[in-house]
């Protein structure tokens, strides 16, 4: 196949005037002033081109205008000029506004063919009143209002998406409605054992550095058999369910937000809700349904992953036993901790779910917005995750467990 | 119709008949997308009434004859949407489900039948568009005029007596833009639905509509009602035959 492209320029047919302008790629301007010194002949030759360096601005011609004095129309002359662009409508369009606000007649006649053409065009329709946005500077104290005003509108708006949640579970668990396995399992497979390589990773080198941390300091004792207790007690307390957590909030809480996002986008979440379908009960509620059930899951095998990790140390570098390094995890590791960590784990699966269904149900209809909503899923996840360990890690404290 | 203190359209008064063909027409910005999602039910109208008449056996009462859409219960409102087919701009087909598990949605929603029924009428309501053997297909694999006539075919999952278009030909070639509105023109015919239809395609307007309404954004409220062509001949206001002659005035 054969493409012929022509771009056709304006030309101008006087060629042979001053081959050397349009070899120097310049702009030319030479003033002459006719009738009296009342009329301004602006004569512009060589190439005005947007890559053309721009060693004449308007500005110069503005301010020749104003030595002049009194002008009272301003002319051109453009016999010369070869070549011209966009570059000469916005560098005509200032010299207008400047002969508009100082009652100078400006004469466009002599000016191409094709200029004439696309500053009329540009003028063809004037500017709506209105339309233009204008950017208004509020006052600090205005700032710190208008702020307040919308922290409790997100307020408002996560509880009422939370008090959503919860009808729909509530009719979810009264058989009002039903999930459809063919909706539950492709989120299930996605959150639990697509996930498994990156918790082990996260989670094995999470209890290598607890090992390794520990170490140095209880070798000094010659305590280092205590490691294992450490790295089991941290792991399985706290850390395992912290990491899957964050991890989940990362991977899973961004896939839901950018999912829902994604969705509104194209008017899909329009469609579910003019179906009748509600899109809490259809999307949101087996995304939590999911990710709570997979997270204790996901927990376990994160505390035992960092066990391993524990034990890695434990044996190469400390030169324990593996038997030896079992048993006394065993004996430090108390049910409790267990138990702890996994309701912790449930807890941190419903947060970062939500989370991120909120914040895709929130998405606004721009892919900006579709990555905004997935930043902020993470977000909100770690955030809500940080703050709920730290109740729980209190509560269980005030509760001597 | 607002958003925020902007008033996008005001005074407006229509009845669209059983039957009809209904076009909202106007120029681009003046409220016709925002008018559809006031009649769908997704977003609530700073003031006025919607009224739906719907017909029906077991309806006794005046109230569940003429339902006063954003003023109705949430259980009427929800047997009147179930009504409604929708077809977005963009088609709108939820992109994770494959055709036929898109327009079984909506079936297996409202309807008790077993799965091989709805795969069924899932199967006929795809060839209906032209789509037949589609059924695996992901709504990202098909083309876009492809993605249109399966949402086509979404929204006519539960036979409603209630079509709505949303430009329906915006981004089509003129052959299957005309061969939609030839669907659209056999739909009613067989269905009997009563269709509403956002556009400003010309030769949309007058292949298939049988009465409209016009919106102006400038004095932002309708300024002409009646069928299309009728408009064209006896319409006196300049922006209407503008309109409807693209810009060219009367023969």
């Amino acid at each position: 196949m054969v493409f012929l492209l022509t771009a056709i320029r304006p030309q101008n047919p006087n060629k042979s005037l001053k081959y050397y302008k349009i070899m120097l790629n310049k702009i030319f301007i030479n003033y002459k002033t006719v009738n009296d010194n009342n009329c301004l002949v602006v004569e512009i030759s060589g190439n005005f081109l947007l890559d053309t360096p721009d060693n004449i601005t308007f500005q110069d011609v503005i301010s020749k205008i104003e030595s002049l004095g009194k002008i009272a129309k301003v002319d051109f002359d453009t016999t010369a000029l070869e070549s011209w662009d966009s570059s000469i409508l916005t560098f005509l369009n200032h010299i207008k506004l400047h002969c508009l606000n100082h009652n100078i007649s400006f004469v466009k006649d002599s000016l191409p063919g094709g200029v004439k053409r696309l500053i009329a065009l540009a003028e063809a329709v004037p500017e709506r009143k209105g339309v233009r946005k204008t950017e208004s500077k509020s006052s600090f104290l205005a700032n710190i209002g208008d702020t307040a005003i919308k922290f409790v509108k997100t307020s408002q708006d996560m509880l009422g998406f939370l008090g959503e949640t919860t009808v729909a579970f509530a009719r979810l668990i009264s058989g009002r409605y039903k999930i459809r396995g063919s909706i539950l399992f492709p989120i299930i497979r996605e959150c639990s054992v697509d996930a498994l390589p990156i918790v082990s990773l996260i989670s094995c080198l999470v209890g290598l550095i607890l090992a390794f941390v520990g170490a140095v300091q209880l070798v000094m004792f010659g305590a280092q058999i205590y490691v294992a207790s450490l790295v089991g007690i941290a792991m399985i307390r706290v850390m395992g369910a912290v990491m899957a957590g964050v991890i989940m909030a990362g991977r899973t809480g961004a896939a839901f937000a950018a999912q829902l996002g994604t969705m509104e986008v194209n008017e899909e979440i329009d469609a579910l809700k003019t179906l009748g379908i509600s899109p809490v009960e259809f999307l949101v509620v087996p995304r939590v349904l999911a990710l709570s059930l997979i997270m204790p899951l996901l927990c376990l095998y994160a505390d035992l992953m960092g066990i391993l990790g524990g034990m890695v140390v434990g044996v190469f570098m400390l030169d324990l036993n593996v038997m030896e390094y079992y048993n006394m995890t065993k004996a430090s590791v108390s049910l409790n901790s267990f138990w702890i960590g996994i309701f912790q784990s449930l807890v941190f699966g419903k947060l970062v779910a939500l989370a991120g269904c909120l914040r895709g149900m929130q998405c606004k209809r721009s892919a900006s917005a579709v990555g905004e909503a997935a930043t902020s899923a993470v977000v909100t996840g770690i955030v809500a995750i940080v703050i709920a360990t730290a109740v729980v890690t209190v509560l269980c404290n005030v509760m001597g467990i | 119709m607002a958003y925020g203190t902007v008033v996008v359209q005001q005074n407006l008064d229509f009845t669209v008949n059983h039957g009809d063909i209904f076009i909202i027409m106007g120029g681009s910005g003046c409220g016709k997308s925002t008018l559809l999602r006031h009649l769908v039910g997704l977003q609530k109208p700073a003031m006025g009434d919607i009224i739906y008449s719907v017909g029906g056996k077991n309806i006794s009462s005046e109230e569940e004859k003429n339902i006063n859409f954003w003023q109705a219960s949430a259980d009427n409102k929800r047997a009147l949407m179930k009504n409604f087919g929708i077809l977005y701009q963009s088609g709108a087909l939820w992109s994770s489900m494959t055709l036929a598990e898109n327009i079984a949605l909506p079936l297996e929603a409202y309807t008790d039948l077993s799965v091989s029924q709805i795969s069924e009428l899932a199967s006929l309501k795809l060839a209906l568009v032209g789509l037949a053997g589609f059924e695996g297909y992901y709504p990202s694999e098909i083309s876009g005029g492809m993605r249109k006539r399966a949402g086509l075919a979404r929204a006519m999952a539960l036979d409603p007596d209630f079509l709505f278009f949303d430009e329906p030909s915006a981004g089509l070639d003129p052959v299957s833009a005309r061969l939609l509105d030839e669907l659209i023109l056999e739909l009613r015919e067989s269905f009997g639905s009563t269709i509403v239809v956002v556009t400003h395609e010309l030769a949309s307007i007058f292949a298939i509509g049988t009465n409209s309404v016009f919106l102006d954004p400038v004095t932002k409220t309708m300024i002409a009602k009646g069928a299309p062509q009728e408009l064209l001949e006896t319409s006196n206001d300049e922006r209407v035959i503008n309109f409807l002659t693209r810009g060219e005035g009367k023969l």
